[in-house]
Parts: C-alpha cells; structure tokens; sequence
C-alpha cells in the first residue's frame, strides 16, 4: 500500500522524501511555482507553490509529503495570493517585457499569463541595475533578477565554479558576480554551464541568439505554464512500479 | 421602438506610439459591429478635442509629462470606466526606461554633449508640455478600472475584451490574447 494524500479532493501517491510539490507534480498534478526547478533541491523562497493544509499554509516545494494531509491549491484565495505575489515581483525589478530577449520563455511572463494577471497594479520601483555586458557570449540583465538563486545553486552544485551569489539583506538584497572586478568577463563561466540554463527570467543570456525564434513564437505562446510543468517533472518510467 | 442607447466612447494616447490606437483598428470589419453598440467622442479617429460625459475611456501609453495628467484627469473625470490599453499605460513601457536616469542629464545628453540634434539647447518653447522627472504609469496617477496588456494586445484582445465588458461579464482574456510583449 503506497502513502497517499489528498490535493484538492484528489487522492496523490507520494514515496517517502518527496515533498507535496514534488509528489504532485509527477502524479500530473499542476501547482503553481517559480523558483522550483525539478533538478535542484527546493528553496522554498518565492512562495508561489504556497498551499493551505487545514487552516496553515505552506511552500508546498518543500513541505514533506505525509499520510492523509487534506490539502487545498487550485482555489481562488490561494490564487489571489499568487496573483498578488507575481505583482509584487514586476513592481520591484525593470521588467519591460516588449524588450526582454526572454519573453515568451519567461516563467515569471507565463505565470503571470496564467494568472491572469493585467497589471502590477503597485508603484513601479523603477531600480537602478546596470547591465554586465562585459563577457563576450554572455549578457547579464539585473534589471530583471528575482532573486530565485537557481544560478547560484546551479553555478556551485552542479558546475563547481560558484560563479554567482546574492549580497545584502532584504530590500538591498541583490545578485553579485563572484570576481574581484565584479564582472563575469573575470570569471570561468562558460556557455555550457547549468547556470547558463536554469534562469527562470531574462537575466543570463546568451548573446547574438536574442529573437532568432521570434516572439509569438516561442515556448509559453504555445501552450500555458500550467500544462507545460508536468512535461518537465520527474515521472516513473511507464510500467514501473508504483 | 426605440433605438437602443450606444456607449459613448473616447480613446486618447498619452506617451505612447498610437500602436495601441493601430491595434484597435485591427479589429478591422468587426469596428462597424462595434458601431452598432458604441459612437465615439474625444479620439483620433474623430478628432474631437475635449472629452465630454462618456460610458468608457480608453488609454494608451504612459504619463511623461503634464499634459498627460490633464489630460488623463479630463478622462477619469468624465469616463464611468476607465481602461489603461498597453505596456505603456500598465507599467511605463519604453519611455519609462529612462526612469533611474536623472532627466536633466538625459536632456544634456540628447541635446548638448551629442552631436546632430537641435541647436544646443534644451527645447523651451512655452507650448512644450513639461516633462515629469519620472514616467508612470496610469494607475499611479488616477483609478483605472481595468487594463488590457500587450505591446500592443493584438486586434483580438481589444475585441474580446471590448465585447466582455459591453455584454456586461467580467472581462477575460485567456491564453493566447494575455501578452505582454
């Protein structure tokens, strides 16, 4: 007998580690989430995945999976709640999605899509964040970090260069370039790398690619975020044992 | 029997291109449906220079100086619901990227340090409208009812939009014509 709970009414299989997040998503189960990502371990920042157990709510990327939990995501509260976060996200950075090279591939974008979201509706923060252009194949716009620290834990776990971190606290808390010059012109970082893979935004990119596929035509005009994040989740192989 | 009474519409852009005003009138053939339910006032399409009493005021682009605030105060005052069309009236758009920049350098730059523009100086002229030092957006200034993204929404959005709202639901816009690009 394998350990169940229950999303939204629905009975959710789970094995022993996984959390709710993770269990939903390889039984087909969509949540809502931004700074998951199925190949690292989950950080719980972002608060996106957020779902309401009993009368608590709890990051569901990394709430544990357990027996008979009873709990609630697909509801408007807790939508209201995303919606109001995804806002907060575009008032705070320079997210001018007409000229970012991401749109289209931009989880931030997409969710916002999904949400239905029409307007940041918060004063526009407008921040000063310079660009790092200084390597030659490979852009750096700040304008648009959330501070998700998918580079930072990819750069250090997977690819061993810790070309990435975040410096300050709070309101002042940013993305660094682990050089003496600040610059990633200084660093080893390569376009191979995982970190050069996993930002959810359009802060690292790859020059000279900008709008080769063009906009309208890229991955969340095809199809939404929500149908797109169980292709990406972890899944059994058919046959294998529950 | 009388004739149904048709919304009064005005639509006006502040700082933006007019792509919001060329994307509404991608609605093409579907505009002289459009007309059976609404007639127009103050917009480019009549020409008429003050907004009067009106059922819906549609606006593109953002607020970048200070007759943008006159006028987005004319339509806020006359408009029952308000609607701010585009990247530009949502969130500042493209003129708002000069906004962690300080103006009076902007202004030395472009017509001072470089070469080629103007005559160097600063344009004064009276008529000028003066610019804010920063670009806003237009629920930053008054209350805006509802807002359609896109840079611009294509000519589908605006229309589905639109004829959500006239037939009285909720407007929504769904996978496909949500854009912000």
């Amino acid at each position: 007998m394998s350990d169940t709970f229950h999303l939204d009414g629905v009975e959710v299989k789970f094995e022993h580690g996984q959390t709710v997040l993770q269990a939903a998503l390889a039984a087909g189960k969509y949540i809502p989430h931004l700074c998951y990502h199925p190949e690292f371990k989950p950080h719980g920042s972002c608060k996106l995945c957020t779902v309401k157990i009993g009368s608590r709510t709890a990051a569901s990327c990394t709430m544990p999976a357990e027996t008979g939990l009873e709990i609630e995501s697909g509801i408007e509260e807790l939508n209201a709640l995303r919606r109001t976060l995804v806002q907060m996200l575009f008032a705070e950075g320079n997210h001018f999605c007409p000229s970012c090279e991401k749109s289209g591939n931009c989880m931030l974008q997409a969710l916002g899509y999904d949400l239905e979201v029409h307007t940041a509706g918060f004063r526009h923060q407008y921040p000063d964040r310079p660009l790092d252009a200084s390597h030659p194949d490979i852009l750096l716009d700040f304008n648009r970090c959330i501070l998700c620290e998918l580079c930072v834990r990819a750069s250090g776990e997977v690819d061993g260069k810790n070309v990435f971190a975040l410096s300050g606290r709070g309101a002042t808390k940013h993305l660094i370039v682990n050089a003496a010059s600040g610059q990633l012109k200084d660093t080893d970082i390569a376009l191979g790398d995982k970190a050069m893979q996993v930002c959810p935004v359009g802060v690292i990119l790859k020059k000279r690619i900008g709008f080769s596929i063009p906009i309208g035509e890229r991955r969340y005009d095809q199809r939404p975020i929500s149908a797109q994040a169980l292709d990406d989740a972890p899944r059994k192989p058919a046959g294998a044992k529950p | 029997m009388s004739e149904k009474k048709k919304l009064r519409v005005a639509t006006t852009s502040l700082a933006g291109c007019f792509g919001c005003h060329m994307s509404f009138l991608d609605i093409d053939e579907r505009l002289l449906t459009l007309l059976e339910l609404v007639e127009f006032d103050r917009s480019p399409i009549t020409d008429i220079k003050h907004c009067g009493p009106c059922d819906i005021g549609l606006i593109e682009g953002g607020i970048c100086n200070v007759e943008n605030v006159h006028v987005l105060r004319e339509f806020r005052k006359n408009c029952k619901i308000l609607i701010a069309i585009g990247s530009c009236a949502i969130t500042g758009g493209l003129p708002a990227q000069r906004n962690h920049l300080d103006l009076g350098s902007c202004l030395t730059e472009v017509y001072l340090t470089e070469p080629g523009l103007a005559h160097g100086h600063i344009p004064n002229d009276p008529e000028l409208p003066l610019p804010l030092d920063k670009v806003h957006p237009l629920h930053e200034v008054v209350k805006i009812d509802y807002f359609i993204p896109g840079c611009p929404p294509s000519g589908d959005a605006i229309w589905k939009f639109l004829t959500d709202l006239i037939a009285g639901k909720t407007p929504e816009l769904g996978h496909g014509l949500i854009k912000y690009d």
